[in-house]
């Protein structure tokens, strides 16, 4: 699809081309509200590159979806603040740009979809003539052209009868039809970094399958960055070149996928996968995690997941973790992160 | 939960339910409603739960294992069918005799937010079985074994007087497993218990639910889409496509010999936690979406979306019988040898 | 937590799984929405006037010595002054000591219609809405048929052709009659949602009966939205009463309304403007006070506080 922007800048600025797609270094977002404030996200870090995927993993309070809308920049402010570190993409600082750069890379460089196509897209309106908004808005295309597009993009999106279904509305389709529906609307001005905030999880497991391989396809022909915000091991382990595990609005393990999986060097990722069943192996006996996430009003002092922990010690009160390096592009914040990776190798 | 071939003692059926039918009208008009069609969310739907066992009910949204479950505690009303406890069809009891049934069948929810009255406190929730059998527990007694309740579920005692909203997802479900045992059932029916919970906390309140059973010799009806956790907790399981009952064996025959192609496209989407096992090309992608439940396919239901479909499954229903596998499969051509391989 | 390593647990011990409380959050909804509610200017600011409306309505007499009925035709539309604060009208009565008993007449038919009103539509809304079938859409179809009279024009003819005197009562009557749809169709609809929850379900599992349902599940959880209508409707019925009273139809002299004060005034607004402005402006503010104390209800109240 030829376009009439350029792509060598962002914002007006020149992209570096050495730069990675994205590189999000020691972001920081803090919610203000009546009760106090809640530090949502502190200090994430992560890159990532063309045609690559990368998984934010969290539980409810990590901080993921908020990671995720500040990239975006689409953080409800007030009461949300991003109050430090950086977002590059291509090397340019998206955090210094001025509202109006931002909102034209927004939708059309970076693009977003959501967990709940319903609420996500507008109930007034066609499929078809919402997706034909996208370019009928931001490359002036003329309404007819629009809607020729729309159908083209429904029917890359695998959505059958698209043109007879162009003219219905997203009530009149199932939820995976609706999911495709938004990623068609994602898709139609080619972004560089698609960020899918839970895509699948209001979806049956047949519907997340058929989806996450359509995602998977289309991102290997376009050559886009994926970034996966999800609680879902599974969906992780399927598709993510790298992940990020968050907690409590903290990083605190980073690397890529087999060996994290494999050999977790953080007590809270072990816990996670200790404590699932599988489907293609018996487990006798579930090996969960004590406790539940924390209230981010009352985060515990030194490290947040102290008091579910069973390697914990009183260094782990007293002071909080830093990101120690467990191997090349493998991070964790333990400080006994060498203990806990042991654990595995005896498998 | 044994391997396979150890044989159990067959144990009593407490739970007999059979050709079960539930059919919602689909009506139009505002003053004088007329019946334009049905759905047949629950289609002629058998199965048997035994003492101390954990049957499993998985399907996907709209197969109507949840129907199924709503229409057993009659919270709805059986389109046909019948469901046998101790020799008694639920569906015919009087309003006196259903209220002395529910005692014995009990059900925990899936919303740990909308299943607890959030302007009751802890204590009054769990007690409000009493309040309305005469009998079960004398007044004198009940703060005892509130008290006693809230510490078998694992929450603090203390906190009897505290509201719903003042708890975490995981705990909320704690009180809603206390409510359901307070009147010392011997079904409890478990709707989706764990799918709205945080993954670290879902394994918790599963082994609680296994803890909870061996302790009170308890049979559970587990209806559940997570098919990883299904395969954990259920001594057998019973697949459900539209409105019917297409596979049904213990976890081993179910998950590893899995006969019916539905259950087998339905396993091979859930994914390994484990990059080594991705299996994108392995697994079978199933075409579009699930028919409507007001206008299912002729013969079998999962023939427009199955690969074998052939001539004979469009004009005849195929019935869920043993069809060489050692477990009941309802298909014409299901899946014969054990594939270790899956 | 100074073991360096526990051993692998069962997870059901006492200690690990201590109920924590949510911090800021104790106490009933009721509790907390108190809190919130004493903290907002919109709420102290109306609730104090309420207090003194309702304190003029009961005890006139603290607000003035004067008898309003006490009148010295010498004294006709004399301006306010040190004499008589909001000066005299046609008769000679003191106008502030009229003013403050018109109070009881507005808050009194306000709170009875008001209550009156809710009270009806909360027994056949909770009917309508729990039971749906056949009683609701009676309920609701006769609702919809009623809800098509128009208020103020269903008033004036109801009460110029079948009461031959109009007092408190009767006035009163005709508000509640012409305005229980609205509020049913509230009731019903909170019903009908809050019968949706898996709360009720759970009750009906355990075996508790329709009323006990109704009263202690559904009611407490579907009322928040009928108290904050039932506030502003005291404001809407008092300002219908004066509209009636205005026209005609309403109240008839000696009574004291405001309404009835207001269309006195009429004719006398460049002579002697004040018999406009004081019952008028007493009357914009009693109104305007139930808007805003609804207004401040409807925040606290609103379920998201879960």
């Amino acid at each position: 699809m030829a376009t009439t922007l350029t792509r060598d800048t962002v914002g007006g600025r020149p992209v570096d081309p050495a730069a990675p797609l994205l590189a999000v270094e020691d972001l920081r977002v803090e919610f203000r509200i009546d009760a106090g404030i809640v530090q949502a996200v502190n200090g994430l870090s992560y890159t990532l590159g063309r045609g690559e995927t990368v998984a934010i993993l969290g539980e409810s309070g990590s901080g993921k979806s908020v990671s995720a809308q500040a990239v975006m920049g689409i953080v409800d402010s007030p009461p949300g603040f991003v109050t430090g570190g950086s977002v590059r993409f291509r090397g340019v600082e998206l955090l210094d740009l001025a509202e109006p750069e931002r909102r034209r890379v927004r939708g059309n460089r970076i693009a977003m979809i959501f967990q709940d196509a319903l609420t996500a897209l507008n109930l007034v309106f066609s499929v078809g003539w919402q997706i034909g908004e996208m370019f009928r808005i931001h490359r002036g295309v003329p309404r007819k052209q629009a809607q020729e597009k729309a159908i083209e993009l429904m029917e890359r999106v695998k959505i059958p009868s698209a043109r007879e279904r162009a003219g219905c509305y997203p009530h009149e389709f199932s939820g995976g039809m609706r999911q495709r529906v938004m990623i068609a609307m994602a898709l139609s001005l080619d972004p560089e970094i698609l960020i899918a905030d839970e895509p699948t999880t209001a979806l049956d497991v047949t519907v997340q399958a058929q989806i996450m391989s359509l995602l998977a396809e289309l991102q290997q022909q376009t050559g886009m960055g994926l970034i996966l915000i999800t609680h879902d091991l599974g969906v992780v382990a399927e598709v993510a070149d790298h992940l990020v595990v968050m907690y409590a609005g903290r990083e605190v393990e980073k690397g890529p996928s087999l060996p994290v999986y494999h050999r977790p060097a953080h007590p809270y990722t072990m816990g996670l996968m200790d404590s699932l069943p599988r489907r293609d192996v018996h487990t006798e006996r579930l090996r969960p995690i004590k406790g539940s996430p924390p209230d981010l009003l009352a985060i515990p002092s030194g490290c947040p997941f102290r008091p579910r922990c069973r390697f914990a010690a009183d260094i782990c009160a007293a002071k909080e973790p830093p990101l120690a390096a467990v191997s090349a592009g493998r991070v964790s914040a333990c400080h006994f992160w060498e203990e806990v990776s042991r654990e595995r190798s005896g498998d | 939960m044994s391997a396979p071939g150890t044989e159990r003692p067959a144990a009593e059926v407490v739970l007999r339910v059979e050709h079960l039918v539930k059919h919602f009208p689909i009506t139009r008009g505002i003053v004088f409603k007329r019946q334009v069609g049905t759905v047949q969310a629950v289609d002629d739907v058998s199965f048997e739960l035994h003492r101390g066992e954990t049957l499993g009910l998985v399907g996907e949204s709209g197969c109507g294992k949840t129907t199924t479950a709503r229409t057993i505690l009659r919270l709805e009303k059986a389109t046909g069918g019948h469901a046998w406890y101790k020799g008694q069809d639920i569906f015919t009891l009087s309003g006196k005799e259903m209220h002395e049934l529910r005692r014995e069948i009990q059900v925990i929810f899936q919303d740990p937010y909308a299943s607890l009255n959030p302007r009751m406190t802890v204590g009054d929730i769990i007690a409000e079985g009493w309040r309305v059998h005469a009998g079960v527990m004398p007044k004198n007694r009940r703060r005892a074994r509130i008290h006693e309740l809230l510490e078998l579920v694992g929450l603090n005692p203390d906190h009897i007087n505290r509201y719903p909203h003042q708890f975490s997802g995981g705990q909320r479900q704690r009180i809603g497993v206390a409510r359901a045992l307070a009147l010392e059932p011997s079904i409890v029916i478990c709707d989706e218990p764990v799918s709205a919970l945080d993954v670290s906390v879902q394994a918790q309140v599963v082994n609680l639910l296994e803890d909870l059973q061996d302790e009170l010799g308890l049979s559970y009806l587990f209806i559940a889409h997570d098919l990883s956790v299904v395969r954990h907790i259920c001594d057998r399981i019973a697949v459900m496509y539209l409105g019917k009952i297409v596979e049904t064996g213990d976890e081993y025959q179910v998950y590893d010999g899995t006969a019916h192609p539905y259950t087998t496209a339905l396993l091979s989407a859930v994914p390994i936690p484990d990059p080594a096992a991705r299996n994108l090309g392995n697994r079978i992608l199933l075409e579009g979406d699930v028919p409507s439940p007001a206008n299912p396919p002729s013969g079998c239901r999962f023939r427009t979306r199955c690969w074998k479909a052939q001539g004979v499954c469009a004009e005849a229903e195929p019935e869920l019988v043993d069809r060489g596998q050692g477990h009941p499969v309802a298909c014409h051509f299901p899946q014969v040898e054990f594939d270790p391989a899956r | 937590m100074s073991d360096r390593r526990r051993p692998d647990q069962p997870v059901t011990t006492l200690e690990e799984l201590e109920a924590e409380p949510i911090v800021g959050r104790e106490g009933s909804l009721y509790a907390d929405a108190w809190r919130q509610l004493r903290r907002r200017p919109m709420f102290i600011i109306s609730g104090v006037l309420i207090m003194i409306l309702a304190l003029m309505a009961i005890w006139p007499s603290l607000f003035t010595r004067v008898d309003p009925r006490d009148c010295n035709l010498a004294d006709s539309l004399l301006r306010p002054s040190g004499e008589h604060w909001f000066g005299t009208d046609v008769q000679g009565c003191d106008y502030f000591a009229r003013t403050i008993w018109g109070a009881r007449v507005s808050i009194t038919i306000g709170v009875l219609v008001t209550a009156a009103s809710t009270l009806i539509a909360v027994v056949l809304g909770s009917i309508a809405g729990y039971y749906g079938g056949i009683v609701d859409t009676i309920i609701a179809r006769i609702t919809d048929i009623w809800f098509a009279i128009p208020t103020i024009l269903g008033g004036i003819v109801i009460l110029r052709s079948i009461f031959s005197t109009r007092g408190l009562l009767q006035v009163s009557l005709v508000l509640i009659v012409l305005g229980w749809p609205t509020m049913l169709r509230l009731v019903r609809s909170a019903v009908m949602a809050t019968k949706e929850m898996d709360y009720v379900d759970a009750a009906r599992a355990l075996g508790v009966r329709d009323f006990r349902i109704i009263r202690r599940h559904i009611l407490p959880n579907a009322v928040a939205p009928v108290i904050v209508y039932a506030t502003i409707t005291v404001g809407v019925i008092i300002s219908a009463e004066a509209a009636l009273s205005f026209l005609g139809v309403g109240l008839q002299l000696p009574a004291i309304s405001w309404g009835l004060m207001i269309s006195v005034a009429q004719n006398r607004i460049l002579t002697a403007p004040h018999l406009l402005l004081f019952p008028g402006a007493f009357l914009s503010v009693t109104v305007f006070t139930f808007i805003l104390m609804g207004d401040a209800l409807r925040d606290a109240l609103d379920p998201r506080l879960r």
